[in-house]
């Protein structure tokens, strides 16, 4: 493989990560302000199968990418009617709807299967382009994979450097006391779960109208998708450059697995795909056992040097949820 | 007055079910199919006839299996996910047995035997997996048990496709079936096995007086609802928890095993044919009770049934089934919420 091949596949893993990136961004999103949104996986399947319709039927890509967006929206706005508004589990709720969704894409996208459709044009951002080597690796992509690089960027400064975003970490962190500082905590859990939804609903049509584009059913290879990204977001610790990087990182593997495959012939394609999962027990493994109570117990019996070495260790990367995370707020 | 509050609890149930119909109709609306022949092709394709009505129980044994598995993880407040994988690492097992033993001079009977064990033993070194996980790593269940499902439809495919190949060429369509002599007993002329039949039952019974009735379960439970308090008061909390996520995977293990022994007589790729998730529907709309568990799973079973001929008749895809059952769960859910929030009110 020479240093072109690579460029252009490293490239192409960068657009393959966008609709992770969305996926991944929203649920941070959400989270922070303490909203499980677990209907991730029928959410991303179901806004590429309506994004995907509703592109053949009236032949606009943005009409597409908006039903996604309403979809993702609609979807989180029942998780947070029903979690925030009628205090029920956010988890029973998430996963019923990611189930419904799912079967409601297979079930109402039935007559769009394998249908031709339109599809994202590249757009090479000129001058940019022609740069060697960042050229072909950040500036030949489409519209889509240039907003999910800014998405990143814009909800990193949103939640690290700016007044609203502060207030966010508190509606997560510690609601009760984001509500003596006058913050609404209902209403912003509200706007942030449907945010975050919306942004989440980009990630079905970024898939059926650029990164696989069509809809085939079972068989578009998108159910999953969403259970990964949920997993990225734990390991991005619900920091947007963190999740970015596990978002890049997992299409990465993905990729090495194709191209793996060429060189081990015995070994059947399917296993390659799931090579992700046993790295994200893995890694939520690592993200998580620093906290364990063995651990602590165990590091405190070794020998100084090392145990500071593990610790710190550990400290790098652990990645604490937003306290209130999951936790309905009570005024009283 | 109770007399009263369980009428309205009735009510609100009623509306639930009128809600999720309501919405499934405008959904078959929206995609341009006539609802009532809908409805009509799923109730007779599966209370239609006798032969079909046995076939709804074909379904209901797995479903009822898993469900009993789950009413244990849920009452220790475990959402084991991960159910799906362990009915596949059941099947697997189950697979593997009877590879073993099929050239062997054991009778066929103590073979079947020995393969379900190796079933139940399968799905419980899964649980034990992403009981593992939970307890000595602090991954939190629905990550560990979502990941360990993928993993273990890998190592499926992996095998009807490597180790465990047809000779000649392998293929989606499975691993070799098994003989005759291998099969489980079925009722003469349906697909139905009566040995099937006792063993989802008397799981569900069993389920049923552990949680009910011993001492066992009031501490499983105890750890459900308060771990704190529970291991303040000296239950060994982790013990219960990786106890629970045994017993679970055992269940469903045995659910992987009748797949293999008495539907499929063979591993096929989606061995666990969604038993899982749809178990953990099951147990979240009996709001986690055991005695309504196996007319809930009868229910599922009869529109799971009942849709596999909609593609056929309506040209629809029978993912309808799915779109009924996800939407009663939720709107059981949502009424639910709305009943607690008005009755805090009054």
């Amino acid at each position: 493989m020479d240093s072109t091949t690579i460029i252009i596949g490293l490239a192409s893993v960068l657009a393959a990560a966008a609709p992770v990136i969305f996926a991944v961004m929203g649920e941070t999103l959400s989270e922070r302000a303490g909203v499980i949104n677990l209907s991730m996986n029928g959410t991303i399947l179901l806004s590429a199968m309506g994004g995907f319709a509703v592109s053949v039927r009236t032949e606009s890509l943005f009409l597409g990418f908006l039903t996604g967006m309403l979809i993702g929206a609609a979807v989180a706005l029942i998780v947070a009617f029903s979690s925030i508004t009628l205090k029920q589990s956010q988890v029973a709720v998430g996963f019923v709807l990611a189930l419904v969704c799912r079967d409601l894409s297979y079930f109402l996208g039935n007559p769009f299967m394998g249908l031709a459709g339109p599809r994202l044009p590249a757009w090479s951002i000129s001058g940019l382009s022609e740069i060697p080597v960042v050229g072909t690796l950040l500036f030949k992509h489409d519209l889509m994979t240039y907003l999910s690089f800014i998405v990143i960027f814009l909800l990193w400064v949103w939640i690290f450097r700016t007044q609203p975003g502060l207030m966010l970490q508190g509606i997560g962190e510690r609601p009760a006391a984001a509500f003596v500082r006058g913050a609404n905590v209902s209403v912003m859990r509200y706007v942030y779960t449907v945010l975050g939804g919306a942004i989440i609903g980009l990630a079905g049509p970024t898939y059926s109208l650029s990164v696989k584009a069509g809809w085939k059913g079972t068989i578009s290879g998108l159910d999953g998708i969403g259970w990964i990204a949920l997993a990225i977001t734990i390991f991005g610790g619900w920091n947007p450059l963190r999740a970015a990087f596990g978002a890049y990182l997992f299409a990465f593997l993905q990729w090495l697995g194709l191209v793996l495959q060429s060189s081990l012939p015995g070994v059947p394609s399917q296993v390659l795909q799931v090579a992700p999962f046993p790295l994200m027990i893995l890694t939520l493994l690592l993200v998580n056992i620093g906290d364990a109570e063995w651990v602590g117990r165990t590091l405190a019996s070794l020998p100084e040097p090392t145990r500071r070495f593990f610790a710190r260790a550990f400290r790098a990367l652990r990645a604490s949820p937003p306290a209130a995370l999951g936790v309905p707020f009570e005024r009283d | 007055m109770i007399k009263n509050s369980r009428w309205i609890n009735l009510g609100f149930q009623l509306a639930a079910l009128v809600l999720a119909l309501g919405f499934t109709t405008l959904i078959l609306l929206a995609a341009g199919a006539p609802p009532l022949e809908a409805y009509k092709n799923i109730i007779t394709g599966s209370f239609g006839s006798f032969k079909k009505f046995s076939d709804v129980l074909v379904s209901w044994v797995p479903l009822l299996l898993v469900s009993a598995g789950l009413l244990v993880t849920f009452a220790t407040g475990l959402w084991n996910i991960g159910v799906e994988g362990q009915i596949t690492l059941g099947a697997i097992a189950t697979t593997w047995a009877l590879r073993e033993l099929q050239d062997t001079s054991l009778p066929p009977s103590l073979i079947i035997f020995l393969a379900i064990l190796a079933g139940m033993a399968g799905g419980a070194l899964w649980a034990s997996l992403a009981g593992a996980l939970k307890t000595f790593g602090g991954v939190n269940e629905i990550f560990g048990g979502l990941g360990l499902n993928f993993v273990a439809t890998a190592l499926t495919i992996y095998l009807i496709f490597g180790p465990w190949k047809r000779p000649g060429v392998a293929s989606m369509s499975g691993t070799v079936p098994f003989d005759e002599a291998l099969h489980l007993t079925l009722f003469p002329g349906l697909r139905l096995s009566p040995w099937a039949l006792v063993i989802a039952l008397i799981a569900i019974v069993v389920v049923y007086f552990l949680l009910q009735g011993t001492y066992f379960g009031l501490r499983l439970k105890a750890v459900g609802r308060n771990f704190r308090a529970a291991y303040r008061l000296g239950v060994p909390t982790w013990q219960y928890m990786m106890l629970s996520f045994l017993i679970c995977g055992a269940l469903a293990g045995v659910a992987g095993a009748m797949q293999v022994t008495a539907v499929y007589y063979r591993l096929i790729p989606a061995i666990s044919s969604g038993y899982g998730y749809l178990g953990l529907m099951v147990a979240m709309l009996v709001n986690y009770q055991a005695i309504w568990a196996a007319p809930v799973a009868l229910f599922f079973a009869a529109l799971n049934i009942g849709s596999i001929q909609l593609p056929i008749v309506l040209k629809l895809d029978s993912s309808l089934s799915g779109v009924l059952q996800g939407m009663l769960v939720l709107f059981v859910l949502i009424v639910e919420g709305v009943r607690q929030q008005l009755s805090r009110r009054s």
